[in-house]
């Protein structure tokens, strides 16, 4: 698409918007912040560094595995990795994370395989991790229910005293969505301890950030009585300190906070959708050069906390990760058809009971039909 | 119907549809586009593409992410002498207009004591066939059809999505406009600029004496594909498209249920409280005692649809189900 088709549509830059809690700058620099400061071993910032290469390389395998036809659909985070990984590593054990269907970094984060999002997007389970058991929620499809859902659960939690948080990740369209803007009301007037994430990614399918809201999406909070903070979704340090403090803040009983993590979809919304069709290529280009990834590395090599060795060692790893997606995704069975009628209800049902030996008898008949195929062989 | 049909010329369902919606923005300075990604984007399925350049923004609306808004505001503008065409990406979300399609749009007329009409056309799709999963595939047909003031249609072919469309957005009352996802880039006969569709009026796709299928949507092809299977045996079957699910026409059911004697109701809804009920029951109702067999339903059973496509695949009627209901309906 050529310029022109597109109009003049504003494009987002960094220094024509409100200022961003920036730790880490694109080239690498560590710059201090007044209100958010962090204090990190170089042994976590490593394991930051792991993190978001691991994260990316396994998105580029199920992207890779999508074309191939071994997935229905894939969401991809290109892009994202430093808003996920800094906002997953924040939450400490007991808090509960609400993802939407493209949270793969902070699934990573809370010790889910890759494998279970894979077996979603292949059609052949429900994701299969115990949420109860990481703390984090089963991927909602819809856009912005899990907002209402993270607050009542972050209620739930109030009511029983618990020092912990919830946070509930959501996109910049969503903001748009009634539901969010209710979960933001009721989080407000009941003090929940939530955090709302937003990764603005700039884009919703199509729609730039300019359909969703004149202003930016941070400042949103204010109106509904809890602060708003924007912080810079390309550094992973930063993320890191703002979602923190936000956690603390909501388990120590002072309510919501909404964090407009600042970032780019540097791919497809889904991999069912083009997006040469709507954007600019040198919009794409001058986010790359706000890699949430190159900056880190650039920061490690400069002050020296990691040297080759290092680097070689995590492609290795990085490897090792991608061909276990791969082969693990290959490998998964096929639902037992009979299964559809398993879940609909949680009691029996007197009609599903029904339908199952009805489809049962119908599925037989295959059988029967196969083996008549083979005996004429 | 008016109109004519170009046997020269074929066209896909999807640029059928967006004839209808240019043919009717052209003669129509009321006529308004709305929805997620139908400008820029020219809709999730496509329908709209090229509709943003030739009519610019005042009239195809980009908006931001709220089905509650889109139709809420289509029904604003449509009380207030625009007919809107919004766009729904998918049947699963109109959920979130609920409120504003049923308890507001569908009511306008009837609360407002026919002071203002509600002609807006919300367009939609749904089905399965793409593995989408239990949010994106849902046929929700019945629930609206179960509404007092809103217009349901459901068409098959590319001549009667356009003609169809071209009556909805010309119709005084709120209608729902549901496209199949596979029917997309299906393709058949063009259909010409007057070519109108009235609503409320069903269509003898095939002609049969032995048995009788009513359907509608997708499931028309699933039906005339199996028909032909059967004539090769000798059965000869009727294929009824009820094209619009709100009015039913329920003469021409009758009327082709009358002579065959033998109904079989077919759609991927669900089958409990399905639209199938509602027809099975009025041919009981006024034929009992002419008819030779019992009315019949094939239909998905009651479950949460999968995203698996095979699974998928499986649970929704296909043409050789439909052939064995057909064979079980006249054994009967």
């Amino acid at each position: 698409m050529t310029d022109s088709a597109l109009g003049t549509r504003h494009i987002p830059t960094q220094g024509s918007e409100p200022e961003l809690v920036q730790l880490l700058t694109p080239e690498g620099q560590r710059v201090e912040h007044p209100t958010y400061s962090l204090q990190i071993s170089d042994d976590e910032l490593r394991g930051l560094y792991r993190d978001l290469v691991l994260v990316r390389r396994v998105d580029a395998e199920a992207t890779a595995l999508q074309r191939q036809g071994e997935l229905g659909i894939w969401a991809s985070l290109l892009g994202q990795e430093a808003a996920q990984v800094g906002s997953g590593r924040a939450m400490a054990e007991d808090d509960y994370a609400f993802p939407t269907y493209r949270e793969h970094g902070v699934a990573w984060c809370r010790g889910i395989d890759p494998l279970n999002l894979l077996g979603l997007f292949r059609g052949v389970n429900h994701g299969g991790w115990d949420p109860d058991e990481k703390n984090f929620h089963l991927y909602t499809i819809v856009i912005g229910a899990q907002t209402l859902h993270a607050t009542g659960y972050a209620m739930g939690m109030q009511k029983d005293g618990a020092e912990s948080a919830v946070i509930a990740y959501f996109g910049d369209g969503a903001t748009s969505q009634g539901d969010v803007n209710e979960a933001f009301i009721y989080a407000s007037v009941f003090n929940a301890p939530v955090v709302f994430f937003c990764q603005n990614n700039q884009w919703a399918i199509s729609e730039p950030i300019e359909k969703q809201t004149r202003i930016p999406l941070y400042q949103r909070a204010m109106g509904f009585g809890f602060p708003g903070v924007r912080v810079d979704g390309n550094d992973v340090l930063a993320v890191l300190a703002v979602t923190r403090a936000a956690l603390q803040k909501a388990r120590e009983g002072s309510g919501p906070t909404l964090i407009e993590a600042y970032t780019y979809r540097m791919g497809a919304h889904t991999t069912s959708d083009d997006p040469t069709r709507y954007r600019l290529t040198h919009e794409l280009e001058s986010w790359k050069l706000k890699d949430p990834i190159e900056r880190v590395k650039a920061y490690l090599v400069r002050t020296g906390k990691a040297d080759q060795a290092y680097f070689d060692a995590l492609e290795r790893e990085a490897d090792g990760l991608a061909a276990h997606v791969r082969r693990g995704c290959l490998e998964m069975p096929d639902p037992d058809p009979l299964s559809i009628f398993d879940h609909v209800y949680a009691e029996r049902h007197p009609l599903l009971e029904e339908e199952r030996e009805q489809f049962a008898a119908y599925l037989e008949t295959f059988d029967a039909v196969d083996a008549h195929d083979a005996g004429d062989r | 119907m008016t109109g004519t049909l170009s046997s020269a010329r074929t066209v896909s369902f999807r640029d059928a549809l967006r004839e209808a919606l240019h043919e009717e923005m052209e003669a129509d300075e009321s006529v308004i586009l709305l929805g997620e990604d139908v400008g820029r984007y020219g809709g999730a399925y496509a329908v709209s593409r090229g509709l943003l350049e030739r009519f610019g923004e005042r009239r195809v609306i980009d908006t931001p992410m709220s089905e509650a808004l889109i139709v809420g505001a289509a029904l604003g503008a449509a009380m207030v002498g625009a007919r809107p065409v919004a766009e729904i990406m998918y049947m699963d979300f109109v959920t979130l207009a609920m409120d504003n399609l049923v308890n507001q749009a569908a009511k306008v007329h009837y609360m407002f004591g026919g002071q203002f009409n509600a002609p807006l056309v919300v367009r939609v799709q749904q089905g399965t066939g793409r593995g989408a999963g239990s949010q994106h595939s849902q046929s929700l047909e019945g629930w609206f059809a179960h509404v007092p003031g809103l217009k349901v249609v459901a068409p098959s072919t590319p001549a009667d999505a356009k003609g169809l469309l071209k009556a909805a957005i010309r119709d005084n009352d709120p209608v729902l406009f549901i496209e199949h996802k596979g029917l997309y880039p299906r393709k058949g006969a063009a259909a010409e600029v007057d070519h109108v569709v009235p609503l409320g009026v069903a269509d003898v796709k095939r002609t049969g004496t032995d048995v009788t299928i009513v359907t509608w949507s997708n499931h028309v092809h699933i039906a005339l594909e199996a028909a032909e299977r059967l004539s090769a045996d000798g059965v000869s079957v009727e294929v009824v498209d009820m094209r619009c699910l709100a009015p039913l026409d329920m003469t021409t059911v009758l009327d082709s249920a009358g002579s065959t004697r033998r109904v079989l109701v077919l759609h991927e809804a669900c089958r409990t409280g399905g639209l199938g009920a509602e027809i099975a029951a009025t041919v009981g109702e006024q034929l009992f005692g002419e008819l030779a067999a019992p009315v019949r339903r094939l239909t998905a059973p009651d479950v949460v649809l999968p995203a698996h496509t095979e699974l998928e695949r499986t649970l929704i009627p296909d043409v050789e189900d439909v052939v064995l209901a057909v064979r079980d309906l006249l054994s009967s």
